[in-house]
């Protein structure tokens, strides 16, 4: 439907788009999504000549635009933008049947289409049609904008972070009215954002850029599960990967500074850390920081009032888990050994932190709440968690 | 205290004495050295600004050349419109005003449709609007009440400067300030300038008016 070929764009000698290659298939949402000055908008105004690139075609529906009339080409091709852009001047009816009017559809055909598509997002036509943009809200505006692309049935829409200007609420409103149009009209949509939380929502594919370039092409799914590259990593956000236990490691959810004691250390000494640290246990570790075992308070208790070294008391530890093992082989290993928690150790056997029950929670947690925070605050005390 | 009531007196005398005369100053004011001039200068000034902000050349000549016309002393402007071989009477005064009013609706045109958000424009564009479709369904209806602001200033400089114009012969209201001024007549003197000055006042309202009757109801401030 839309094929980007070798599309280099260059100011001053320097590309802003460099070598683009990309194909949108019929009925496909598109998501261009990267860092600002990645070419994501100049891609996507090339595409209806607003830019023309200084070397590649773009292809629609198998034609070289550079070869169309780009007037016409434009009243072919929906487009939304972040401003917004609804003409003040003008009612909603009248903004909404603009290109239809551009077309030279009648009136009378005009209007049923600008009632029509009022219905579809539940906006009373009556109420609506001879209002002006001013006296709407934000996101009813941006609804029109929307509308107004669609109004002479475009087969292909372009938007730019449509709803970039709206607050959270509205936009995940009106993502979620996109998404339903667009499960029933099937329209080719290229969508440029730079909120990626917005691009696995309704991308089919995601394209992400950088420097002019694309790093990565992928279903949300598989750009969440194999991230091309660091980048991409960085770009997608730890917070997101956590959402495949598969793809994350267990030091990224560890504790990372768990409360040790060295192994010669005297049974006071031991009880007073465990008081001041709210938890219940220990991690035992050599001079070298290698982990030897574990104390815990029940093993103390008999004994509290003696005195001497702990190093009796230490017990070894079930199992322990190696950085660069993934959460879902720990979360494996907790349940093989019924424990509440696991040690983290590198290749020397030198303790890195700590996985317990809690860490999981935090997965989770962004899972069903995702962008909520981790009750950083609660962490000493779930460290009781070690028996 | 006696002395300003019968001046006023003396002016209500002298414009009574001869209303056909007052009539007739008034109308030639106002339609040789407002209506004539202004509308002139609408008809050049508005396209020149609208082609000035899509070529930067005629920007620079344009805006340059208007800005200096409206530097030179308006009377000296006059005289030397006679100088260039206008003769004395209508002529030398419309050319005169008509450059004069060049400026403010030029200028405000320009800055009227430059400053019609971009984004709208590209909107615009974007849809599919060619370059007349965007100025006339978007730019100029957007531009409106800056371009009418600017024709608002020639108009009120129109008639203030037209009283001018009857040293070149041209009439108008200024031939009773001048006459007053040179029988030492205050009374004739007052039944020019004051007429003047509410005729000034009167157009600004009437053109207020008149302006806000045309914007289109998404763009009036409700307070208005």
């Amino acid at each position: 439907m839309v094929r980007f070929e070798n599309i280099t764009k260059k100011y001053n000698n320097v590309a802003v788009v460099n070598n683009l290659n990309l194909e949108i298939k019929e009925g496909e949402l598109v998501t261009l999504i990267g860092p600002s000055g990645c070419g994501k908008t100049t891609s996507l105004k090339m595409v209806n000549r607003l830019i023309d690139p200084t070397s590649g075609t773009i292809y629609v529906n198998g034609e070289d635009i550079m070869r169309q009339d780009p007037v016409q080409l434009r009243r072919g091709i929906g487009y939304v933008i972040q401003q917004i852009g609804l003409f003040p001047n003008m009612t909603i009816a009248q903004n909404v049947a603009v290109v239809s009017k551009l077309q030279g559809w009648n009136k009378e055909k005009q209007i049923a289409r600008v009632k029509e598509l009022l219905e579809m997002v539940g906006m009373d036509p009556a109420s609506y049609m001879a209002r002006y943009p001013k006296e709407l809200s934000g996101g009813q505006q941006q609804r029109i904008g929307v509308l107004r692309a669609l109004a002479a049935n475009p087969k292909i829409i372009l938007m730019d972070e449509p709803f970039g200007a709206l607050d959270p609420i509205t936009r995940d409103q009106l993502q979620g009215e996109l998404k339903k149009l667009q499960a029933q009209l099937r329209k080719t949509i290229i969508f440029v954002t730079h909120d990626m939380d917005e691009a696995l929502k309704l991308a089919d594919r995601i394209v992400l850029m950088r420097d002019g370039e694309i790093v990565q092409t992928a279903s949300p799914d598989e750009i969440l599960r194999n991230p091309a590259d660091k980048f991409v990593a960085s770009f997608l956000g730890k917070d997101r990967l956590l959402r495949s236990p598969d793809a994350v490691k267990v030091e990224e959810v560890m504790i990372s500074d768990p409360v040790t004691i060295e192994y010669n250390r005297g049974l006071a000494e031991a009880l007073e850390r465990m008081r001041m640290r709210h938890v219940d246990g220990l991690m035992v570790v050599d001079d070298l920081e290698h982990l030897v075992g574990v104390l815990s308070v029940k093993n103390l208790q008999a004994d509290l009032k003696k005195g001497g070294t702990i190093e009796k008391y230490i017990v070894p530890h079930p199992a322990a888990v190696k950085t660069g093992q993934t959460v879902r082989e720990a979360v494996h290993l907790m349940a093989q050994y019924n424990v509440g928690y696991l040690p983290v150790i590198d290749e020397d056997n030198k303790l890195r932190g700590l996985m317990t029950r809690s860490s999981l929670v935090d997965i989770l947690t962004d899972v069903m709440w995702p962008g909520l925070d981790a009750p950083h605050e609660l962490l000493p005390a779930t460290e009781k968690e070690v028996v | 205290m006696p002395d300003r009531i019968s001046i006023f007196a003396k002016v209500y005398t002298f414009i009574a004495s001869d209303p056909a005369q007052f009539i007739t100053v008034l109308q030639e004011h106002l339609l040789y050295l407002v209506l004539i001039p202004v509308s002139l200068a609408i008809l050049v000034a508005v396209p020149l600004g609208i082609l000035a902000t899509r070529y930067k050349w005629i920007e620079k000549i344009a805006l340059g050349v208007t800005s200096m016309l409206q530097t030179i002393p308006s009377l000296a402007l006059l005289a030397l419109m006679i100088v260039m071989g206008l003769g004395i009477g209508y002529k030398p005064a419309i050319t005169a005003l008509f450059l004069y009013s060049l400026l403010p609706i030029l200028r405000n045109t320009f800055i009227g449709i430059r400053n019609v958000d971009p984004a709208l424009k590209e909107a615009a564009t974007g849809m599919g609007m060619t370059n007349m479709q965007r100025l006339r369904m978007v730019e100029l209806p957007l531009a409106f009440s800056v371009i009418m602001a600017g024709i608002r200033t020639a108009t009120v400089t129109c008639i203030g400067t037209g009283t001018l114009a009857a040293y070149v012969g041209a009439g108008g209201l200024g031939v009773f300030i001048v006459r007053g001024l040179q029988l030492f007549r205050n009374y004739m003197l007052i039944a020019g300038a004051v007429p003047a000055a509410v005729m000034a006042l009167t157009a600004d309202f009437l053109l207020g008016k008149l302006e806000y009757a045309l914007i289109p109801r998404g763009l009036k401030n409700d307070n208005q």
